[in-house]
């Protein structure tokens, strides 16, 4: 887990591990359903270590023994604020795949629409995956809003994989064909 | 259920010859839902057309639930299109002056059915399509989605065998999209037979086979059975 979400959820109130992991569930729906819980208390023992978060103890009850509550620290927050003002976004890997082709070609190692067509595959099986969870959610859940996302950039994603079987299929039939498309 | 041989469609002669569909083959089990997929000019609705009885096919031979019907008079296709097939498009196509409930009965009325029935079977279909609070309205009164889903349940009206859709969502947003998606998979699930033409990945990635259409002639077909190589939380970036 990315320390600056947990940093970020914890700029609401001081909060248990616990009651971290359920916001975060509630706010990725299925897609929270990959996430370690585990994950979350390693980082925030990291968060700890850097003095961006500091342990309290909460009173215990007999069904819940006392437990350990985080709170962020003037660092913490100022990190928080930082990361809200980045403008990083994650990148799709578009020249990776690019190369692929271009070298299969050149090399006569593979056809370059027959791995346009075993990418589309996959993008398609992925967008079945996330369409059917996106079907699932109910139009006001959080996570309906992040499934849309990821819906639309594999469409994205799908248009550019069209836009290269139609460039690599007229290079295979020669530049004859290709001259006649454009005539 | 569908069953196309050697189906071909032209326009034109000469050097202005079209060949809109090009010598297809297509099995579509019942229950099955199929999309067929390409970029505009494919053939893709001209397919649907000839699929549906709109058009008639240059040559070839097509079956529907084991009736030919290539060959069939003016009238007995007239009759297919009636009861057999159920059409939704683009447009929605509903009667700008007749309200939802009465867009719905509208095919069971022209199928001779009695108009106590028809209303009831049309009062039943707004409910299942989650509309039966607009009854009254008139497609004007209604988002795109909703107008479309109107135009799915006349489509459903008669309990057609096949319902065949083009490009149902293309005039929709993501919302408006979903419910469609969701009211087709409801179909499916009741073991409706349903052959959608886009170019709308959505759709494609949920129906059971997809193929896809070029200059005329079907290039690749795909199932998407399987899992991907990744987990919805790789998708969103959460992994790794």
């Amino acid at each position: 887990m990315q320390q600056e979400v947990l940093l970020a959820l914890l700029a609401k109130e001081p909060s248990h591990g616990y009651q971290l992991r359920a916001r975060l569930r509630e706010a990725l729906g299925p897609i929270g359903d990959a996430m370690n819980d585990g994950q979350v208390y390693v980082t925030l023992g990291r968060l700890e270590k850097a003095g961006q978060v500091v342990v309290g103890r909460a009173p215990g009850t007999p069904e819940r023994p006392d437990r350990k509550i985080y709170e962020l620290t003037a660092a913490g927050q100022q990190r928080v604020a930082e990361w809200l003002a980045e403008v990083s976004w994650p990148k799709p890997d578009l020249a990776e795949f690019h190369l692929k082709l271009l070298a299969a070609a050149a090399a006569h190692l593979a056809d370059p629409v027959a791995i346009v067509d075993a990418q589309r595959r996959e993008l398609l099986r992925r967008l079945r995956d996330a369409q059917r969870a996106a079907m699932a959610e109910s139009r006001d859940s959080a996570a309906a809003l992040l499934l849309e996302g990821i819906v639309l950039r594999l469409q994205a994603d799908l248009r550019w994989l069209e836009a290269c079987e139609r460039t690599w299929t007229s290079r295979k039939a020669g530049p004859r064909r290709e001259q006649r498309a454009t005539s | 259920m569908l069953r196309a041989r050697d189906l071909c469609r032209q326009y034109g002669r000469d050097d202005s010859l079209v060949r809109a569909v090009d010598h297809v083959d297509l099995d579509v089990a019942a229950g099955e839902t199929l999309a067929v997929m390409g970029p505009s000019g494919c053939g893709k609705s001209t397919l649907l057309h000839l699929l549906g009885g709109l058009d008639r096919a240059s040559a070839g031979e097509l079956w529907v639930a084991g009736q030919r019907i290539d060959q069939m008079s003016e009238r007995g296709l007239a009759a297919i299109r009636r009861s057999g097939v159920g059409f939704v498009f683009q447009a929605f196509h509903l009667m700008d002056e007749l309200t939802a409930v009465e867009n719905i009965e509208l095919p069971l009325l022209l199928a001779a059915r009695p108009a106590r029935t028809a209303r009831r079977r049309a009062v039943q279909l707004l409910d299942q399509i989650g509309l039966a609070d607009r009854a009254r309205h008139l497609p004007s009164q209604l988002s795109g989605g909703q107008q479309q889903r109107v135009a799915i349940a006349r489509a459903l009206a008669n309990e057609p065998l096949i319902v065949l859709a083009d490009e149902p969502t293309g005039n929709l947003d993501s919302e408006a999209t979903l419910e469609v998606l969701r009211l087709f998979e409801r179909l499916h699930d009741a073991g409706q037979t349903l052959v959608v033409v886009t170019h709308d990945a959505r759709i494609a990635a949920t129906a059971d086979r997809l193929i896809s259409m070029r200059d005329g002639a079907f290039i690749d077909e795909t199932r998407l059975t399987g899992g991907t190589t990744g987990s919805l939380g790789a998708l969103a970036g959460l992994e790794g």
